[in-house]
C-alpha cells in the first residue's frame, strides 16, 4: 500500500564548519548549509519506504528565503516534492512558535506518518517535532534506530533509544518518528538526481496560506527569547607533560589528583 | 499560578538519578529570588520508594503519579501524568533534568500546556524578576543567552552543573495526584538490556573516549581497562564510529552526544571542530595523541605526546596507586 510520507527538515550549518560571531549573531558568509544531519536519517527511511510500498515523499522546510537551495538537496536524493515555509512575520520564534507554523502546514499535507529528526544541530532544541506530535495529537516514537512496518501496514516497530537503553515500541499509524544516527546509511545524491531535483516542484507558503495567526508564532509568539549569543569561554592554556610515557603517565596521574582534584 | 518551583524527578531500576537532586539543589537558589517553595513529583509504577527519597531532600512536597500504566515510557502516559501533576501544582517554573527521558517529555508536556521550554540549560537565574538561561547552541560552539518571557515556564538543565541535595532532612508530605490514563497508541512492547558501556555517558563523571589512534576495535581495550579503574562511560570520535570499530551510540560530538565530565580523557582523537563541539565545556581535558600538532592540545589541560597504548596502562597503573593509598 503507497504511503504519504512528510519529512520535516531544516538549513544548519555543516557540522564541520567553524561558527563565528559578529555583533551577536552567527556570520553566514561562506558558511556552508546542509539538510540538519538528524533530519537527513528520516529522509532516508522515508525515501525506502516508498520505494518498497509506493507512494510520495514531500520534505518540508522552514527557514528564511536563502533556504530553497538546501531544499532541493532533498529533492536531487529522491523526494518527490518540497514546501518551503518562509515569511520573515514568521522568523525569530521559539520552538513552540515553530511547532505551531509546522502544525499548520501539516493540516494542509495529507500524510501517513511524519520524519523529523531527533534534533537539528544548530539551537539543539530536540522539542520542535514531538511539540507538532502533541499539537496534531498524533502518537510519536522519538530517537528511532530501526524501524519496521507491520504486515497490514497500519502500524509500525520500531527501537528507539533512551539514555542509553533502548526499547521496541509499536505504534499506530499516523504518527510522528524522529531519526536518530543508527537507523541506515545515507545516500548520496546521483549527477541524475541533481539535475532531476531543478524540474521537481516546491510550494512555497508563508504565514497566510497557512493561515496561523501572527500574534501566536514568529518573534512574537515565542515565549523564549534569545538576548544574546556569544562564544564559548576559552579555555586556560594547558600544559604538555613531558618524558617517556611511563613518566609522563605517572605525573599526570599525580596531576588529576593532587592539583585538578578529578581523581 | 504560584511562586513555586516543580522538580521532575527521574529514576532508574537502583534509585533516583543524581540529576534529580541537582535540579533540588538549582531549584533552592531560585526559588529563594521568587520567593517560593520548592516542590518535587515523581511518577511511574510503583516508585513509592523514589518519593520517599525524594520529599527528604529539602522540599516542600512531593507529588506522586503511581500508576500500573507507567511502568515504561509511554510518551503520552507521561505527558498526561505530568500535565495532571503541573495542574495540581500550579509552579512558576517546571524543571526537568535534560537527559534523554526529560528533553523528550518535557517537549510533548510543553505542547500540550502550550508553554515555554528553554532545553538542555546550563545555567539558570531570576534578573529583575525574569527567568534567564545560559544554553549551548551548535553544540557547544556558541553559547545562547536566553529569557522567559512570562512565567509559567519549562526548563531542562544538563546533569552534573551543581553538587546534589541530600536526602538527610525531615520527610515533606507526600500528595498522590490520580490520573486517568487510557491506552497510549505509541507503547513500549520490549526493554532491551543496554550494551556495553556501563556508565551513561550523559551523566558520567569521567569519560574516556577514543578516536582514529585505536587502530581498530580492539584498540578501546587499554580505554575500557581504565575506565573499569574510574568508573568511567566510554566515548569515541566519528572517525572510529564511521570506521565500524564502536556502536555509534559512543559518539561524541555535533552529531552525537554532547558531554561535559569532570575528567575527559582523549585518547588518540585529533580534535576535529565536530568534536570538540561535544566535548570542550568539560570540567578538565585530558589528550594524549602521537602527533604534537593535533587540535585537540590546543583546548586540553593536560597533554602527553605519546602512543595511547604506552600511556594508558601506565596511566591506569598509577591511578590504582593513588587509589589504593
Amino acid at each position: 500500500m503507497p504511503f504519504n510520507i512528510v519529512v520535516l527538515l531544516k538549513r544548519v550549518p555543516d557540522t564541520e564548519s567553524k561558527i563565528t560571531l559578529r555583533e551577536g549573531a552567527v556570520v553566514t558568509e561562506g558558511l556552508n548549509f546542509v539538510l540538519d544531519p538528524y533530519g537527513e536519517y528520516g529522509l532516508e527511511k522515508a525515501l525506502q519506504l516508498v520505494e518498497q510500498h509506493g507512494g510520495k515523499v514531500t520534505a518540508v522546510l522552514f527557514g528564511s528565503a536563502d533556504a530553497k537551495e538546501t531544499i532541493r538537496k532533498a529533492l536531487a536524493v529522491g523526494a518527490d516534492e518540497a514546501v518551503h515555509i518562509s515569511d520573515p512575520a514568521l522568523e525569530g520564534g521559539d520552538a513552540a512558535a515553530t511547532a505551531k507554523v509546522l502544525a499548520a502546514a501539516l493540516k494542509k499535507i495529507p500524510y501517513d506518518m511524519i520524519w523529523a529528526g531527533k534534533q537539528a544541530v544548530d539551537e539543539d532544541n530536540a522539542q520542535v517535532a514531538l511539540r507538532v506530535a502533541e499539537l496534531l495529537d498524533l502518537p510519536h516514537v522519538n530517537s528511532v534506530i530501526e524501524f519496521n512496518l507491520e504486515a497490514d501496514g497500519k502500524a509500525a516497530r520500531c527501537v528507539r533509544e533512551v539514555d542509553g537503553e533502548r526499547d521496541v515500541m509499536t505504534t499506530t499509524l499516523p504518527a510522528i518518528f524522529t531519526a536518530q544516527q543508527g537507523l541506515g546509511e545515507l545516500r548520496y545524491p546521483s549527477l541524475k538526481g541533481i539535475m532531476g531535483a531543478k524540474k521537481k516542484p516546491i510550494t512555497d507558503w508563508d504565514a497566510a496560506a497557512l493561515g496561523v495567526a501572527v500574534a501566536t508564532v514568529g518573534a512574537a509568539g515565542a515565549k523564549i527569547q534569545q538576548t544574546k549569543l556569544e562564544p564559548p569561554p576559552a579555555r586556560p592554556p594547558g600544559k604538555i607533560i613531558p618524558g617517556d610515557a611511563q613518566t609522563a603517565a605517572q605525573e599526570l596521574a599525580r596531576l588529576l589528583h593532587e592539583e585538578a582534584k578529578v581523581i | 499560578m504560584s511562586n513555586n518551583i516543580l522538580i521532575i524527578a527521574e529514576g532508574r531500576a537502583e534509585g533516583l538519578k543524581k540529576v534529580s537532586y541537582e535540579l533540588v539543589n538549582m531549584a533552592q537558589t531560585l526559588a529563594a529570588a521568587l520567593g517560593g517553595a520548592v516542590e518535587g513529583a515523581v511518577v511511574g509504577s510503583n516508585v513509592g520508594a523514589w518519593a520517599e527519597t525524594l520529599a527528604k531532600t529539602g522540599v516542600t512536597k512531593v507529588y506522586v503519579a503511581d500508576d500500573k500504566g507507567l511502568e515504561h515510557f509511554a510518551p503520552e502516559s507521561y505527558t498526561t501524568a505530568l500535565a495532571a501533576i503541573i495542574n495540581a501544582a500550579q509552579p512558576a517554573i517546571v524543571m526537568f533534568g535534560a537527559t534523554g527521558w526529560g528533553k523528550e517529555v518535557s517537549a510533548r508536556v510543553a505542547a500540550r500546556l502550550d508553554w515555554g521550554l528553554a532545553t538542555d540549560c546550563t545555567a539558570a537565574q531570576i534578573e529583575n524578576g525574569a527567568l534567564v538561561l545560559t544554553r549551548p547552541v551548535y553544540a557547544g560552539k556558541a553559547i545562547a543567552h536566553v529569557q522567559a518571557k512570562s512565567f509559567p515556564v519549562m526548563v531542562s538543565m544538563r546533569p552534573n552543573l551543581v553538587p546534589p541535595a541530600e536526602a538527610d532532612k525531615p520527610a515533606a508530605p507526600l500528595q498522590t495526584v490520580a490520573v486517568a490514563l487510557t491506552a497510549p497508541r505509541a507503547q513500549v512492547v520490549e526493554t532491551m538490556v543496554k550494551e556495553k558501556s556501563k556508565v551513561d555517558l550523559g551523566e558520567a563523571n569521567v569519560v574516556i573516549s577514543g578516536g582514529r589512534g585505536v587502530k581498530g576495535p580492539e584498540g578501546f581495550a587499554p580505554l575500557n581497562e581504565l575506565a573499569d579503574t574510574l568508573n568511567a562511560a566510554i566515548g569515541a570520535s566519528r572517525a572510529a564510529v564511521d570506521a565500524g570499530w564502536i556502536d555509534y551510540s559512543h559518539q561524541i560530538g555535533q552529531t552525537g552526544k554532547t558531554v561535559a565530565p569532570k575528567l575527559y580523557i582523549a585518547a588518540g582523537i585529533s580534535g576535529a571542530i565536530q568534536h570538540l563541539a561535544g566535548m570542550s565545556s568539560s570540567k578538565v581535558i585530558v589528550a594524549i595523541n602521537k602527533d604534537p600538532d593535533a587540535p585537540i592540545f590546543k583546548i586540553a589541560d593536560y597533554g602527553i605526546v605519546a602512543d595511547l597504548f604506552d600511556v594508558l596502562p601506565a596511566l591506569n597503573g598509577e591511578i590504582k596507586k593513588i587509589q589504593g593509598s
